[in-house]
């Protein structure tokens, strides 16, 4: 029941939401949400309730401490090069 | 739809993927212990472990252990004797689908509910409120979940819930709970991953007196494959720099704070006490109880619970073989257990971590355990 599950929201109805999960539309309450919530934005779900608006410019910035760490793996490891190299090979023969 | 597909896509690359696993790689080889235990605290990441099959690219010598994190298997025998005792006496029960199958001291839910009981299984607190305005009879709702869980059943009790409507709460409190595994004199653990979920409520600051005081790395992580890899990668920093540090590798749903409303709503309806958690230990400020001002939604006090007959039968036997508790203070594995997989199945669980679809045993049973490819690649 931990599940926490992120969607994007369709309409806004005082303190409800329908929310598209992938696919699936489902009612939200908007009762706990840190931040006022519109159409477009994505909210992180949680047992029917919206537990946080999930700012664009916050998942650009997750992405960058990934950056950030693996700039500790310089192109010439071996074994990363290994890997990207046979990733890329199994893509291509898709 | 496909902005929402191509978002979660993003902490799915399978090329960042492997670059953090050669990362982890590295960072084993520099602390340079065989193992390196850490510790998440999760059903919720161990889980998304399994599924996307990622202990098959950690590290040999990276061990990562799943600590009690799932509120349905620390859920305590005599919790569920309350609830089993409830509906014995003919109150409809409404709950989370994963309580059904916690063994009680005598009985489950399920086997109460063969027996006749009116026991509802809803998917939010919400449906089970609905439910109960429906009715014209009393509903009691037996509410689990952490702290996450918990402001949701919160946030329905601040509403105006039905007359008929109240709660049997085993809700639990995490950050306590990792004091206790902290301090087990036969822990190996060097780092905990923190739920990034229960961290989006109460912020990432409540790891800074913990972390102090144990001298040990906290990383609050999210549970997508990346966020998991990025977390550990992180948090295996942090080890071999000897820093206990807290970070945040979850910045789109954590903030130092916290979501403030959420705490607001979830102590003004709850109060944390100490209680013991199943396998663990008594765990101070560890249960979530309903204050005062909400008494008249609490069922321990709308009802007299009486558990005692339940205690008149003997608990099942195999029972004494199972070591749960092991499991989840991260001492011990489910494969070392001689009912895993035999005695003990997700049908017919006899320890609690192989009732819940959180619990480690259950998750292990389904995906087959810790499979290792590079064990094979080296046969090969």
């Amino acid at each position: 029941m931990c599940l926490g599950v992120p969607g994007r929201v369709l309409t806004v109805d005082g303190s409800v939401a329908t929310v598209d999960f992938f696919g699936v539309r489902r009612d939200v309450r908007l009762d706990i949400v840190d931040e006022p919530v519109e159409p477009g934005d994505y909210v992180m779900n949680h047992v029917g309730f919206a537990i946080r608006r999930i700012p664009p410019a916050e998942v650009k910035e997750t992405l960058a401490l990934y950056e950030q760490l693996l700039a500790a793996i310089s192109s010439e490891d071996l074994l990363a090069a290994d890997i990207r190299g046979e990733i890329a090979g199994t893509r291509e023969k898709k | 739809m496909i902005d929402a597909g191509r978002n979660a896509m993003q902490f799915r690359d399978p090329a960042r993927a492997a670059q953090m696993a050669s990362l982890l790689e590295r960072l084993v080889g520099e602390i340079g212990r065989d193992p390196v235990s850490v510790m998440h605290v999760c059903g919720s990441h161990e889980q998304a472990i399994a599924r996307f099959g990622l202990r098959a690219i950690f590290p040999r010598a990276l061990e990562v252990i799943m600590g009690p994190g799932c509120p349905v298997c620390v859920t305590d025998m005599p919790e569920v004797d309350e609830a089993v005792a409830l509906a014995e006496d003919g109150i409809r029960i409404a709950t989370y689908g994963d309580m059904l199958r916690v063994p009680g001291t005598a009985r489950s839910l399920a086997d109460a509910q063969a027996a006749g009981a009116k026991v509802d299984v809803v998917y939010s607190v919400m449906q089970a409120q609905q439910r109960a305005a429906m009715l014209d009879e009393e509903l009691v709702f037996f509410a689990s979940g952490f702290e996450t869980t918990a402001v949701a059943t919160a946030a329905v009790l601040l509403g105006s819930p039905p007359p008929n409507f109240s709660i049997l709460s085993a809700h639990k409190y995490i950050p306590p709970v990792m004091e206790i595994v902290a301090e087990m004199p036969d822990t190996r653990v060097e780092g905990f991953l923190a739920a990034g979920h229960a961290a989006t409520i109460t912020g990432c600051a409540i790891f800074e007196r913990f972390v102090e005081r144990h001298r040990i790395p906290v990383v609050v992580a999210g549970f997508e494959p990346l966020d998991i890899l990025a977390g550990l990668a992180k948090l295996l920093e942090l080890v071999r720099d000897r820093r206990p540090e807290v970070a945040n590798m979850y910045p789109r749903c954590v903030t130092r704070e916290g979501n403030l409303r959420a705490q607001e709503v979830l102590w003004k309806v709850f109060r944390p006490v100490g209680g013991r958690w199943r396998g663990i230990a008594h765990v101070p400020n560890g249960n979530l109880r309903l204050r005062d001002e909400f008494a008249r939604f609490d069922a321990r006090r709308r009802f007299k619970i009486d558990v005692s007959r339940l205690w008149d039968y003997a608990p099942p036997s195999l029972a004494h073989s199972c070591i749960c508790g092991d499991i989840m203070a991260g001492i011990a594995s489910p494969s070392s257990c001689s009912l895993f997989g035999k005695q003990c199945v997700p049908d017919n669980p006899v320890g609690a971590c192989m009732v819940s679809t959180e619990g480690t045993c259950r998750i292990w049973h389904q995906y087959g355990g810790q499979l290792d490819l590079r064990d094979k690649d080296e046969r090969a």
